[in-house]
């Protein structure tokens, strides 16, 4: 029980980039129900200003997930999958994530706390272009319930 | 085939609505999000996995709740490619029963105008007359 704080600041091996098709953006936009004709028509995105087809808004928290496995299943780091609910969400864009992007990942536990008897686990994944820039950030914060009865270290 | 116009950020007031959709959620929902997203935790289609949880029945992905009302703000703009961040607070679960649909609905309005053509809009977020998202803001990039 409890998570490990000194895993705050770790990084993790994202794996490889993540190859943004257009095929899989219109695969989660008819997921998510969304019909706008941008997301299956490049002169129609591009008309709007957009160098590809976009990707909706939320769609950095798919590769987020992907290469973000490392801090959910890293036995130091203590998290109970059964216990986990997700908290918040928090996307920021520099720019939309586009069809042709391919992303890179860097992937750290930003923080531990306690939250009454809850812990609460933010990790960050940021991903950037080929070009090195970046594109969007994604922090998840999972609450793990009921184990705030003492931090443990390793 | 007309152009499409992404809203103008010196149309849009302070305060203004962004009107209100509603999302029918089915089981058949949740398991084409859980491929798309590659988010296949099983309590997003197995009552089993999810009565082991504690939770009352098969519930909603947080991410496609998200997801839906990011719509609202999306189609308001005219632009699925506006939103420049957008962050949520998890408060309740969506349950969604084998043979019968979960509804979701949201609303908004334009909190602030920011500067360089982009504003703030806050969503409300509710089902089963429970917000299930809270402190929900996006920033929008608008046209001139």
């Amino acid at each position: 029980m409890g998570l490990n704080r000194l895993a705050i600041g770790r990084r993790y091996d994202p794996g490889p980039p993540f190859d943004v098709s257009r095929q899989k953006i219109r695969e989660f936009a008819a997921a998510i129900g969304d019909d706008d004709p941008m997301y299956g028509d490049v002169e129609l995105a591009r008309a709007a200003g957009h160098r590809d087809v976009p990707a909706p808004p939320t769609f950095g928290s798919v590769p987020s997930l992907l290469m973000g496995q490392g801090p959910r299943t890293d036995p130091e780091v203590g998290l109970d999958f059964g216990r986990v609910v997700h908290g918040e969400q928090r996307i920021e864009l520099t720019r939309p994530i586009y069809a042709g992007d391919v992303l890179g990942g860097m992937i750290t536990i930003a923080d531990i706390r306690e939250a009454g008897s809850n812990e609460v686990i933010e990790i960050l994944c940021v991903l950037s272009d080929e070009g090195g820039e970046e594109v969007c950030r994604v922090t998840s914060l999972l609450v793990s319930r009921g184990t705030a009865t003492g931090s443990r270290n390793v | 085939m007309s152009e499409p116009v992404t809203r103008s950020f010196a149309e849009v007031e302070a305060g203004a609505s962004l009107g209100e959709l509603a999302f029918d959620v089915s089981r058949a929902d949740l398991i084409r999000y859980a491929g798309a997203s590659l988010d296949f935790n099983p309590i997003h289609w197995s009552e089993r996995a999810a009565e082991r949880a504690g939770l009352p029945d098969v519930i909603a992905h947080g991410m496609l709740t998200m997801a839906l009302a990011a719509r609202l703000a999306t189609n308001w703009a005219r632009d699925p490619g506006a939103v420049r961040s957008y962050s949520v607070r998890f408060s309740a679960v969506v349950p969604v029963p084998a043979h019968r649909s979960a509804r979701i609905t949201v609303s908004g309005s334009v909190v602030t105008k920011l500067d360089n053509d982009r504003v703030a809009v806050e969503l409300t977020v509710t089902s089963d007359e429970r917000q299930v998202l809270k402190h929900v803001y996006a920033v929008l990039q608008l046209a001139q």
